[in-house]
């Protein structure tokens, strides 16, 4: 069954800097979801709220119907697998023993058979047992964040989430990974929320895309009714001509002097709403 | 060959995983999980053979002195002294038992828990502030405690009077960088690399005031205290060694309970919370624990060095990094370590110096070969 995710007057930020405020949302569906908008805007952030790493100031997210405030650490976890934008090992260990981490709210303190099992056949969906008994420093960026994905996999959760797990990989990676998160979505019934800035890839693969700009949702829908001429024009500030293939839309750049650094509608100070 | 080389041959010889070959008909999952268990198994091997390293050393150690005693009779006697079938009317036997029981066992245990205690705390320590230079004594806890410990002894300011006052003033004040890590952690979201900066003043501001009381002292006072707080392990005696090897392996014994969890810090955060870690209360507690074990070890040993950063990194060059092995690994080498100091330092000087000196003075060295011949891959 598909585990709900709301979220109600949402407040976040970090000390003084607000993020957003009164955010609503409610992602009901399983499928693939991709959480697009510009850099800094709080994606990440959000999706911390949504995992309780990050306490919200206001409102609250509810897992399933269950207030994620009452809810404990690991309950969380055995419900939201988190895949981190970068590899973060201080003492690397195998990629193996590292697909294995994946495993912690699930199994007791001994790694079981089962436990290696299932993180070998997430190595395998990754393409990567051949690197398996190497050492995880070993790897290269994008091998980093397939690793980081497997694990993620490995958790086997309800609600998988990754922060830009495609920002590394090369484009048959991209298109490989994204195709593979949306069928674990469609096969498994959960939802996978995953943030992009490729939004031909998003709008390729994703079932909705919530477009994010300045502390508010501008647009929440499928690709055809979220990527829009106008939509990137006013998020991004960039000209772009929208085109279809396969029934979704796709976006052809613009470059010409318009573009320029600091010019970007999200460099605009706005007071979150 | 060069010491990295020679570093990546022994555990890549070692490592029997790398040698497996797939066999016909084997898929690549099968086949990976048959090297995952070859892979653990050499790892458990290590562990064995620091065992068998550990054994001889204790019964080397405990061979040298005035009196001759051969490797074999040593362990002779132990076995005849805890089964309790030592002879009454034989003059050797009853000899050789005081020698080995009497005079020899409290200074060698005294070493194996110290060793053991510093090195599961470094172990823990490095994962847990995600930092290869984190230590007790780094991270100013030992200091603290050797300030505690010195008010009483010096000045004889004591929190709880009574023969365990000492060491509650080296745990009070070992809590106080702890604590200060703790908040800052928190507050500031430190680099590990100002970690290690704030431990180091903080070691500084204490050996400040530590030095101003040995000045005041009275000088018969501070010139005992001087030799203790160098780190001696030649003072304990029996009555004490319990509450040392207490403190030392319960202390071990709660930090091997973390260790799954220390795995899950080392990658940061964020990640462990996503996990399901409550990452603040687990570094408190560890933290907790951590000063437990150096306040322990330092108010009746002084302050050794290099055990608990150097034991570490060692063991991680043979059994890799997941905690749950590097910790006993880490222990074993730790006491491993301090019977090798102290047997170099009775061979080479002939005399028994204090430890503290000759573990900074072998393990510096050690360590700086380490770091330059590190390979990437190792940490």
């Amino acid at each position: 069954m598909t585990v709900k995710i709301e979220a109600k007057g949402l407040g976040l930020g970090y000390g003084d800097i607000r993020i957003w405020n009164d955010l609503n949302l409610e992602i009901a569906e399983p499928g693939l979801v991709g959480i697009l908008g510009p850099n800094g805007v709080g994606k990440s952030t959000f999706m911390y709220a949504l995992n309780k790493i990050l306490e919200p100031t206001e409102g609250t997210v509810y897992l399933g119907g269950q207030d994620i405030r009452y809810m404990d650490y690991k309950d969380v976890a055995k419900t939201v697998a988190y895949v981190p934008q970068q590899s973060n090992e201080t003492f690397a260990m195998s990629v193996l023993d590292t697909v294995l981490m994946g495993r912690y709210p699930i199994s007791g303190f001994t790694t079981s058979e089962e436990d290696v099992k299932v993180a070998i056949r997430c190595l395998k969906m990754m393409n990567l047992t051949d690197l398996a008994m190497r050492n995880f420093n070993e790897l290269s960026a994008g091998q980093h964040q397939k690793v980081m994905i497997a694990r993620g996999l490995a958790q086997e959760p309800q609600i998988l989430m990754l922060d830009e797990p495609t920002s590394n990989l090369d484009i048959y990676h991209q298109v490989y990974v994204m195709k593979l998160l949306r069928d674990i979505a469609k096969e498994q019934g959960i939802i996978v929320l995953v943030i992009c800035h490729d939004l031909n890839v998003a709008s390729r693969f994703a079932d909705r895309l919530i477009l994010l700009s300045n502390g508010a949702i501008v647009a929440d829908g499928t690709s055809k009714e979220v990527i829009t001429a106008e939509n990137i024009k006013n998020v991004y500030g960039m000209d772009a001509e929208v085109v279809e293939s396969d029934g979704r839309p796709y976006i052809i750049y613009h470059v010409d002097e318009s573009v320029r650094m600091g010019e970007s509608p999200a460099y605009e100070k706005k007071e979150v709403p | 060959m060069n010491i990295g080389n020679l570093l990546s041959e022994i555990k890549g010889r070692a490592s029997l995983s790398k040698t497996l070959v797939m066999e016909e008909g084997e898929s690549d999952e099968e086949f990976v999980f048959r090297e995952y268990k070859v892979a653990r198994r050499s790892k458990v091997l290590f562990i064995a053979g620091f065992v068998a390293l550990f054994m001889v050393l204790l019964g080397y150690k405990i061979t040298l002195g005035e009196y001759d005693i051969g490797f074999v009779e040593v362990y002779e006697t132990l076995w005849k002294h805890i089964t309790g079938t030592i002879d009454p009317n034989s003059k050797i036997e009853l000899m050789n038992d005081n020698v080995v029981w009497d005079q020899r066992l409290p200074r060698v245990l005294t070493a194996i828990v110290v060793g053991v205690g510093l090195a599961a705390a470094g172990a823990a320590m490095q994962s847990m502030m995600k930092n290869p230079l984190a230590d007790p004594y780094t991270t100013g806890i030992s200091s603290g405690a050797l300030f505690g410990a010195t008010l009483a002894m010096t000045l004889g300011l004591y929190i709880v009077s009574g023969y365990y006052g000492r060491v509650l003033n080296a745990f009070v004040f070992a809590l106080v960088p702890a604590l200060f890590i703790i908040t800052l952690s928190k507050w500031k979201k430190p680099s590990p690399a100002m970690m290690i900066l704030v431990g180091i003043a903080i070691m500084y501001i204490f050996n400040a005031f530590q030095s101003y009381m040995m000045l005041r002292a009275d000088p018969n006072a501070a010139a005992s205290v001087y030799t203790w707080s160098v780190g001696s392990i030649g003072m304990t005696t029996w009555e004490q060694i319990p509450i040392i090897g207490i403190i030392s392996l319960l202390g071990f014994a709660a930090l091997f309970i973390m260790t799954r969890t220390l795995n899950a810090l080392n990658s940061g955060d964020a990640y462990a919370k996503s996990l399901g870690i409550n990452v603040d209360r687990v570094r408190i507690v560890c933290l907790i624990i951590i000063s437990v074990i150096a306040a322990g070890i330092v108010s009746f040993t002084g302050i050794i060095g290099f055990i608990g950063l150097v034991s570490p990194h060692i063991a991680r060059i043979f059994v890799g990094s997941d905690n749950r092995i590097l910790l006993p690994a880490s222990a074993l080498l730790g006491a491993c370590m301090m019977l090798i100091c102290d047997i170099v330092s009775f061979l080479i000087i002939g005399a028994t110096l204090q430890i503290g000196i000759v573990t900074a003075m072998i393990g510096g060295p050690i360590f700086m070969l380490i770091l330059i011949a590190q390979q990437k891959e190792v940490w």
